[in-house]
């Protein structure tokens, strides 16, 4: 089935209830559902499990649904940087839980849920304290650590370009996680700089197949800033 | 076979960058850490032909993008700016730490706080009380590549050597590093222990007294 054309960011994470775990594309700004994410902060659903590379920067995005509380768990490996206040602030106050996972770790357990697989067993991580508890085994005199997939319930992802069958390309390192967070949730919302008819994307260019995605809205949201905002 | 060399000067950062960029070899996929190790590419040669990998998605990484060039959707790991160079190409997470995990990288060169002479790395955490952790792709680096090295300083401010008998500081990666670069010394390590291939503004003797393990000469 073809996937809904929502009106407006608005109207496309409108399903997006309260407890719901939710992939969010990005690394830093490239690649980050920055109009998505405002939307799912205006539409007001809170106790969420978001899952990201970090945990929000600056005063926008990630970080104001973190700052506003909607946020009870964050699946992320680097949520510390120099400007990730609103992060810091909820995880000392023991508002906010933290798991941390190695970000290859990470890109595999959201790969295996969309691919269907019931775990895998990862050299990364093996011997440390991010292993702690989890199931080990020896394979070829080389130790690896038991990871589960992880599922969710939508994906907000960024992509250059969309055709009305939801066929996906990406822009340059924007690409990150938008593919693999296409196949791991039930409902992949899409933002798209523009729609273009069926054919008019190369089927040997395709990246994310339009099976994947659920929702796409065209939204004008100009070149990528090189840095985040500054703290106002 | 590798023989001991010595230098009266302790090498300067841009120096231990130079000597990490002539060992790579030639024609080979590298991925160079956040810090001192990026630091290497502006060292690398054309001749060599160097392909560099960054885990945000990329072969064929280019210089840091000059005023005018800037692309916010063409970043490194480090989220700064980038160019790309022909022949590059793009894909996504999964694919980038499982070319890594795979062992198709020849050489990733790190940052530490503690090496031990097994070749454990401590690179990731202080383990601080109240300290927030943050891991990124620092573990799938240290055992992915085909060759881990290190660049660090080999004495913290209070004089204690980084290079220890065991780890101190939260693990990174059990027995993964091979080489370590310093301003006073490269140390080999191998199933052999640890040998000094060459000191700068020290000698062997100093080393062996300063260091607390046991050190071999190249």
């Amino acid at each position: 089935m073809a996937p809904r054309i929502a009106e407006h960011a608005a109207d496309a994470v409108a399903q997006i209830t309260d407890g719901s775990t939710v992939l969010i594309g990005g690394f830093g700004n490239a690649g980050q559902p920055m109009e998505l994410i405002d939307a799912l902060l205006e539409c007001g659903a809170t106790g969420l499990t978001v899952v990201n590379n970090n945990a929000g920067q600056a005063d926008a995005g990630l970080a104001l649904l973190i700052k506003e509380r909607r946020v009870k768990k964050v699946i992320c490996s680097f949520p510390r940087q120099s400007d990730s206040w609103h992060f810091d602030e909820a995880y000392r106050a023991g508002e906010l839980e933290l798991e941390l996972v190695p970000q290859g770790n990470l890109a595999e357990r959201i790969r295996a849920a969309g691919a269907g697989i019931g775990g895998f067993f990862t050299p990364t991580g093996y011997g440390t304290m991010l292993a702690e508890g989890k199931e080990t085994r020896e394979i070829d005199g080389v130790g690896y650590v038991f990871e589960t997939p992880i599922k969710a319930d939508f994906a907000l992802i960024k992509a250059l370009r969309a055709d009305t069958f939801g066929n996906l390309v990406y822009r340059k390192t924007a690409r990150n996680f938008g593919p693999v967070m296409a196949t791991a949730s039930s409902n992949a919302i899409v933002q798209v700089d523009e729609i273009v008819p069926v054919g008019q994307i190369d089927p040997e260019t395709v990246v994310t197949p339009g099976i994947y995605v659920d929702t796409v809205v065209a939204i004008e949201s100009g070149p990528t800033p090189a840095l985040a905002p500054k703290k106002k | 076979m590798t023989t001991f060399t010595t230098t009266e000067a302790a090498l300067t950062r841009d120096e231990m960058a130079q000597l990490v960029a002539a060992d790579i070899p030639a024609g080979a996929f590298v991925n160079l850490g956040i810090g001192q190790p990026t630091n290497v590419s502006n060292f690398l040669t054309d001749e060599q032909g160097v392909t560099l990998h960054t885990e945000n998605g990329m072969l064929g990484m280019g210089p840091v993008a000059a005023e005018g060039e800037v692309d916010g959707d063409l970043i490194n790991a480090g989220k700064i700016p980038v160019t790309e160079l022909a022949g590059a190409s793009y894909f996504h997470h999964a694919d980038s730490f499982a070319m890594m995990r795979g062992g198709h990288l020849d050489v990733c060169v790190l940052g530490a706080f503690q090496v031990s002479a097994g070749g454990d790395l401590a690179n990731w955490h202080t383990g601080a009380e109240g300290a927030i952790p943050a891991v990124g792709g620092a573990m799938d680096l240290a055992i992915g590549a085909k060759s881990t090295w290190v660049m660090m300083s080999l004495f913290t401010k209070a004089d204690d050597s980084k290079l220890v008998e065991a780890l101190t500081y939260p693990v990174t990666g059990l027995g993964c590093v091979s080489r370590i670069y310093t301003e006073q010394a490269v140390f080999l390590i191998d199933g052999d222990g640890v040998r000094v291939r060459s000191s700068h503004g020290t000698t062997f003797e100093e080393l062996a007294a300063r260091v607390p393990i046991e050190l071999k000469r190249a």
